[in-house]
């Protein structure tokens, strides 16, 4: 018990001291603050404040170009100013999203799903808002500098195709990097990355890197001036060139054949697998993609029944029709059915396991041997051979010679086709096979779904020998082209002479492929007519004639050796020999060409230049 | 004058460690004013300020604290007076009355009534007779301080109201508080939470939401601390040396020259600086308590207790909110934070520790 001295007595020592005790916890506690940010977390801090400080706007390095065979350039790059946005310094308010939607004249709606798209991202990355800025977005921009220092215009180059859609399926086109693309780690968000074609299987190559410019900035997100605060530069780095196996003189032959039809041509070297020409139609405008699509374009072009985005060379898959009777006579020929003399009267028609075959002619073709069948395209004669031999050896022939499966181009998207087996009907129809499917398959008809570029790939590499070169798009080696993959499916010289001699006759002597015909060239060929209906179908329309057929023709020169083969598809073109002539107009630039010695177009330009060499 | 009550007889150590942080202090608002023309100069009038303050200082000390405990009813009316002046007449600056004009002069009248309740408790708890509180005193205390605590809560500035708690808080501890008395007021003050924070105004609601969850709006408190933070941080151990912390001199501070001053010195200085800083603070307040101690009688023992546990206060809130252990508030840090009234109360203060402390030998 304390004494009490009343007023004057001191405060007890004990109670004041805890008031140092407190003093000293209060300096701990504030001291333990300090060290857990500028000692245990010193790095993470300095890196925030960096970030701050430096504002880092990206240079966009501008693609590689894309050039033909002989360096002339296809798509190259023009300079536009991009409208972005820096999020971190425009007040992410309901006001100013309204100011600057009206501003630049953006769909407010619009620009709130861009801003959500962007939302986990850092704040300092930029949203491209506008590709292409007009006049009065700039003055828009420029008087806004203050209140919206986040806004701004950036330099960028903008890609630039042919017009017309030429070559629209072998380049493809670019476009902003997708969801999926960033989270695989490909890419960063709002890259512009190949989205189809060659641009998309080659973008590591065309890509850049981008460069950087570092400016010191203040809280408000103005740039501080002065001659000690110089920008730093680190320059991109721009994409390097892709020279195509492309030759743009046979290109634009192709396209122009196929103007306002609805098909594909590839036009190959079957000796080393260069792709000269490679064309599909109705095709699009590559040059609507280079920024962000309109969305109603973009629905159109996707309902469309022409299907202009699908290409035709690659991903059409459809009954290769008499063409592929070149395979089924290579098979025979390798198999021996000819070694002692074969003939068959064809009378227009012929019945087997109770059911009626038709040939294409009702008169029929008299008696034919194996030349007289290629050369009229008698359905007759080969429904005898497919059923001498059989589906087993008849599938194990078209894929060896590469059917049925993706070639392996550089492109996306191929694909495979259908080369029909017992087993493939009991797995995916649940069916046995029924032996009359084998009569129609050795025509072409029937479950058997081939591409343009298989055909150009199997006819070129059967007039080859048997050696069939893997088609490839980039003419330098390296760089993750393809090596030149070559499969050896040797035939007989027989067999060889016999199959190009018919495909020769086809073209020479009065056949179904006459159109082909170029007189001082050795041309061969073989027609083909099939349903346009796809396998997957087949079974709803039977017996439906409203599906008009599908014309093909493969043409190569010289006979021997080729040096080009032509593949070409007409959807609804009635008859093989429609497409014939496709054939010859690419044919004939090529060997022109040849002749001249120089090539036929300028580079850059698409109107025809002079005859003087 | 006594012998015993001569200048030699102050606090030479106290006045020593306040005078080095108050150069720490001026020497980091220079380096605010670098890059920022709307801030030059105002290490000249924050020095002007100390100057006041230095002279009032030693006016204060010559004279007997007791000269301002005898007259403690009529500082009480004026500062209310003066509270209810500013509420009706006052200057309004970023929403809030706090400041009044007097002879071209504008000032917070808060700063001095932080002043005047240390004196009236001191008055009051030095004629307690008894070794603990009774309740009546306990309820005489609490609406001494609770008057003015509400007129400054009303400006509204709730910061300083609450800077009026520790005051009371520290005077009631040493006076003696009985047990059961603790207990009633803490379940009193839990009661009262709810009903305060319906109270509060949204800003104020905002900052206590947003240190609970920071990062919701990026340019509120939330980002105000994290810049602070940031600055902090970056400044790692050695600093980056005066006038060249990026996040002070490109303005990502807020207030960097005022609450926030000792980001901008933490950047710059690093915590070697702070570590300096603060021992000099600890020095400052180990000096006051030990004052207290060799005070000659039980008010000034009071009034020197309450100065400390006022700067103690200021010191936690202020320093505490630069590191992120505190909410935002505009509790400036004392001798530091650029601001007049706060500057020259604080002196004042230290005046008074003073003229206590000269008094130590002097038998009353």
């Amino acid at each position: 018990m304390e004494l009490i001295f009343g007023y004057e007595r001191k405060l007890p020592i004990e109670r004041l001291a805890w008031l140092r005790v407190a003093a000293i916890a209060v300096t701990l506690l504030l001291l333990g603050g300090f060290w857990r940010l500028q000692i245990a977390r010193s790095e993470y801090f300095s890196l925030l404040a960096e970030r701050n400080r430096i504002r880092t706007t990206p240079i966009m390095a501008p693609r590689g170009l894309i050039l033909d065979r002989e360096g002339r350039v296809l798509v190259d790059n023009y300079p536009a100013f991009s409208v972005i946005l820096v999020r971190e310094y425009v007040p992410d308010t309901k006001a100013a999203r309204e100011a600057i939607a009206r501003g630049l004249q953006l769909d407010p709606t619009w620009l709130a799903e861009r801003l959500e798209e962007y939302k986990e991202a850092p704040p300092f990355q930029p949203i491209v808002l506008k590709d292409e800025a007009a006049l009065s977005d700039i003055a828009f921009i420029e008087a806004h500098q203050d209140d919206y220092p986040g806004l701004e215009l950036l330099l960028l180059y903008r890609r630039r195709y042919p017009p017309g859609g030429l070559g629209a399926h072998l380049f493809g086109y670019v476009g902003e990097a997708s969801k999926e693309e960033v989270a695989a780690g490909r890419s960063e968000l709002g890259d512009i990355v190949g989205k189809k074609g060659v641009e998309r299987h080659y973008n590591r190559i065309l890509l850049g890197v981008n460069g950087e410019r570092r400016a010191l900035v203040d809280s408000q997100g103005r740039e501080v001036r002065g001659p000690e605060y110089k920008p730093e530069y680190k320059p991109p780095v721009a994409g390097r060139p892709l020279r195509l196996t492309i030759d743009y003189d046979v290109q634009l032959a192709a396209e122009r054949a196929l103007e306002g039809r609805k098909g594909a041509i590839v036009a190959l070297n079957p000796q080393t697998g260069d792709v000269l020409a490679l064309a599909s139609r109705p095709a699009f405008d590559p040059n609507l993609f280079a920024g962000r699509i309109p969305p109603e374009e973009w629905q159109r072009l996707m309902n469309d029944p022409d299907k202009p985005l699908l290409n035709r060379v690659i991903q059409a898959q459809l009954a290769p029709g008499s063409t592929f009777k070149i395979v089924t006579a290579a098979a025979a020929l390798e198999e021996g059915l000819f070694e002692k003399p074969f003939t068959v009267q064809c009378n227009g028609s012929a019945v087997h396991y109770g059911r009626l075959f038709r040939c294409w002619i009702p008169e029929g073709h008299g008696r034919v041997g194996l030349h007289e069948a290629i050369v009229r395209s008698c359905d007759v004669f080969f429904y005898e051979v497919g059923k001498w031999l059989g589906i087993e050896r008849l599938g194990a022939y078209a894929r060896q010679f590469g059917l049925g499966r993706p070639t392996g181009i550089d492109l996306p998207g191929e694909e495979g086709g259908l080369i029909p087996s017992p087993e493939w009907k009991l797995r995916a129809r649940k069916e046995p096979w029924i032996p009359s499917e084998t009569v129609s398959v050795a025509i072409g008809q029937g479950p058997i779904m081939v591409t343009p570029l298989q055909l150009a790939h199997a006819i070129g590499g059967i007039a080859m020998g048997g050696r069939f070169v893997r088609p490839h798009l980039v003419l330098e080696p390296g760089n993750g082209t393809p090596e030149k993959a070559t499969t050896q499916a040797p035939l007989k010289e027989t067999s060889l002479l016999e199959l190009t001699n018919g495909m020769w006759g086809v073209v020479n002597e009065g056949g179904t492929g006459a159109a082909a015909r170029l007189p001082e060239l050795d041309v061969a060929g073989k027609t083909g007519t099939a349903q346009l209906v796809g396998l997957d179908k087949l079974d709803q329309v039977k017996g439906q004639r409203a599906y008009t057929d599908n014309a093909w023709f493969v043409g190569l020169a010289p006979r021997r050796n080729p040096e080009i083969v032509v593949a070409v598809l007409l959807e609804h073109g009635e008859h093989g020999a429609s497409a014939a002539p496709l054939a010859r107009a690419v044919l004939q630039a090529y060997f022109e060409k040849k002749r001249r010695g120089a090539p036929l177009q300028l580079a850059g330009s698409h109107a025809a230049t002079g005859g003087t060499p | 004058m006594p012998r015993s009550v001569r200048y030699r007889e102050m606090d030479w150590l106290l006045l020593a460690c306040v005078l080095l942080i108050a150069a720490l202090g001026i020497a980091e608002i220079y380096s605010t004013t670098l890059t920022s023309p709307r801030f030059t100069g105002m290490h000249l009038r924050q020095l002007v300020w100390m100057g006041i303050g230095l002279a009032l200082l030693f006016i204060l000390a010559r004279v007997d604290y007791h000269t301002w405990l005898d007259q403690a009813a009529w500082l009480y009316l004026a500062v209310l007076a003066g509270l209810v002046g500013v509420l009706l007449f006052g200057k309004e600056l970023f929403g809030a009355r706090r400041w009044i004009e007097v002879g071209g002069i504008t000032f917070q009248v808060s700063e001095v009534v932080k002043l005047v309740i240390i004196i009236v408790l001191a008055r009051y708890f030095s004629e307690v007779r008894a070794a603990q509180l009774s309740l009546a005193d306990l309820a005489k205390v609490g609406l001494l301080a609770g008057v003015p605590m509400a007129l400054i809560a009303a400006q509204p500035d709730l910061g300083t109201a609450l800077t009026l708690v520790p005051i009371v808080a520290t005077g009631v501890f040493l006076a003696g508080l009985r047990w059961k008395h603790a207990a009633i007021l803490l379940v009193a003050g839990l009661l009262i939470l709810p009903v305060g924070w319906h109270l509060l105004r949204p800003y104020q609601r905002e900052r206590l939401v947003t240190f609970m969850n920071p990062g919701q709006n990026p340019k509120g408190p939330g980002y105000q601390i994290l810049q602070s933070k940031i600055a902090v941080g970056s400044g790692g151990f050695w600093g980056k040396g005066t006038g060249k912390g990026s996040q002070n001199q490109l303005g990502f501070i807020p207030v960097r020259h005022a609450e926030f001053v000792m980001a901008a010195y933490g950047e710059e200085q690093g915590f070697a600086g702070v570590l300096l800083a603060m021992l000099l603070y600890l020095a400052l307040l180990l000096r006051l308590v030990h004052n207290a101690e060799t005070a000659p009688d039980r008010a000034g023992a009071f009034l020197v207790a309450g100065i400390a546990s006022l700067l103690l206060f200021h010191l936690l809130v202020n320093v505490g909110m630069v590191v992120g252990l505190m909410p935002v508030t505009g509790i400036p840090l004392p001798l530091m934070s650029y601001g007049g009234s706060a500057t020259v109360s604080t002196w004042l203060a230290l005046g008074l520790v003073m003229s206590v402390r000269m008094r130590r030998f002097v038998n009353l």
